[in-house]
């Protein structure tokens, strides 16, 4: 595993004093010990080694560094790891199940919403929380939903019609569900 | 990019908070939403010694009317709480148009109204939300608690009136003496851009007239403008043409724009007076409902 500090001069973390925190990853308990400035988005790149979370801007423009945090889109650009204590996390590496892909991640494939990919795991979570808060939305609110992602490939139609493609298939799901318990 | 090192302390209280404050004779620094305290400390703008991080106090993420009407704000209610609430915009109209177009939806889940304030920045929309509302920030310190008007509390841009000691527990609106009306207008030129120009405009009626009015400039001038002229000239009358027209007019009078990359001089004053006059002209109806 890479080291924790590897973002910073090491010789301002030599006597630096860390913290403990618990913090729950995509379902896992982790323990880990952090100078207090870590950012929550190097701490899930480099100390977790989930790359899937891109850090764009390092500014609080792009969303490139999305995560979920307690299920609400934060940027972990701007958020320190220290504050994900006693809290839960999902990055793009939670979304898929053993199994198979989430439906965003479908919608996605399907409709081609990517192109170098680099937004695109802060857009499936932004996404993520729209459409659990909302299942069945209109085109307007995915595209408000994803106002604060910034992609500079696609020019965003794709990227609306996977979101509402993942939103018709959950549909489908919960109407089968559905069917399926009345039998 | 990385911040110069801090201690980081997580109090539960609102009072181990002071105490934290108060120890650390300035150095210390309260991170509320970090929407604006962590970048700056990531550019090096800020580099407090201590953090001391108010997101683990229960009981301060409210957002209420009290019995007699006064509304208030608790200090980690965040812009979305705000954005999201159905029934604000029966209750707070100019509240309940701003929050939407704060910065973009992800800064929105953990930036707060309160943090928005005490951060001061010039082209701030809640400055102009609560200065239209004539609203107050309550500061708690190691001596109790202190009442500070909104349009007192910024003393210059990024400063605030808070001793260092000082934690802002809430904002708050005085009780309403007509039926609410108002509404918040920004012009940006894409989502998550500060304003061009932004006007909050705050009503309170009495059948067709005006018996109360405030109206915020926000990013026409080196701070948030209280434009109190062309609120004046509207207590008193029903909102006919005439006198919507001379509130827009004494509206663009007061702001002080500066041409820049969002637009010319000219061009912010005409938003001014446009969007005064668009918020006037739409809450006519309900004016005329209201008889
Ligand atoms: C990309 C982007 C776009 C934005 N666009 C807009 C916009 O269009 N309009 C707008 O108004 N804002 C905008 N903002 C700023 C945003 O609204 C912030 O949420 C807000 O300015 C600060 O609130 P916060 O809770 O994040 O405060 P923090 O960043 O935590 O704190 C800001 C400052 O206030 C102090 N502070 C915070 N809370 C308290 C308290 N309770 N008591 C004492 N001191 C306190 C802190 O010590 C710090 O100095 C934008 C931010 C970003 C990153
Ligand atoms: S990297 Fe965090 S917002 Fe761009
Ligand atoms: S696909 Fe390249 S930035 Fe969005």
């Amino acid at each position: 595993m890479t080291s924790l500090f590897e973002v910073m001069p090491a010789e301002t973390a030599v006597d630096t004093p860390v913290r403990k925190l618990t913090v729950n990853v995509n379902g896992k308990q982790e323990t880990l010990k952090v100078e207090p400035r870590l950012l929550l988005a190097h701490m899930i790149r480099q100390a977790l080694g989930l790359t899937g979370t891109h850090v764009g801007c390092d500014t609080t423009n792009c969303g490139a560094c999305t995560v979920l945090f307690d299920g609400a889109p934060v940027k972990s650009c701007t958020m320190f790891a220290v504050q994900a204590d006693g809290h839960d996390i999902t990055t793009v590496e939670g979304l898929a199940s053993a199994s198979e892909l989430d439906p965003i991640q479908e919608g996605f494939k399907d409709e081609h919403g990517l192109q170098c990919g680099f937004c695109t795991p802060g857009m499936m979570l932004s996404a993520k929380a729209l459409l659990t808060e909302n299942p069945n939305p209109t085109e307007d609110e995915v595209r408000w939903a994803l106002s604060g992602n910034l992609c500079r490939c696609t020019g965003y139609q794709n990227i609306v019609k996977a979101v509402l493609l993942a939103a018709e298939s959950l549909q489908h799901q919960e109407a089968s569900k559905d069917e399926g318990e009345t039998l | 990019m990385y911040p110069s090192r801090f201690s980081y302390e997580a109090p539960t209280t609102v009072k181990e908070a002071i105490a934290l404050l108060s120890k650390a004779n300035g150095e210390a620094k309260v991170l509320a939403g970090g929407q604006s305290l962590v970048p700056m400390m990531k550019l090096r703008f800020a580099a407090p010694q201590i953090l001391v991080d108010i997101n683990n106090i229960p009981g301060l993420a409210f957002h209420s009317a009290d019995p007699d009407g006064t509304y208030r704000i608790g200090a980690l209610c965040r812009h979305v709480d705000l954005e999201k609430d159905v029934e604000l915009a029966a209750q707070q109209p100019t509240m309940a148009a701003a929050a939407p177009v704060i910065a973009d939806p992800i800064v929105r889940t953990r930036g707060t109204v309160v943090g928005s304030l005490c951060h001061a920045d010039p082209q701030g929309d809640w400055a102009s939300v609560m200065s239209a509302l004539g609203g107050s920030i309550v500061a708690e310190g190691p001596n109790g608690r202190r009442t500070i008007p909104c349009s007192d509390f910024v003393n210059g841009p990024f400063q605030n009136l808070l001793e260092p000691e000082e934690l802002a527990v809430e904002a708050t609106v005085p009780p309403p003496v007509g039926t609410r009306a108002g509404g918040y207008l920004k012009l940006e030129r894409r989502i998550g851009d500060f304003a061009t120009a932004g006007v909050a405009v705050s009503l309170e009626l009495s059948g067709e007239q005006v018996v109360r009015a405030g109206i915020g400039l926000t990013g026409v001038g080196p701070s948030t403008i209280c434009a109190d002229a062309a609120a004046e000239t509207l207590v008193g009358q029903a909102l006919d043409q005439s006198t919507i027209e001379r509130a827009a007019q004494l509206a663009s009078d007061v702001s002080q724009p500066r041409s820049d990359h969002r637009g010319s001089e000219a061009y912010k004053r005409h938003i001014v007076a446009t969007f005064v006059t668009r918020i006037l002209s739409n809450l006519q109806p309900a004016t005329e409902q209201a008889t």
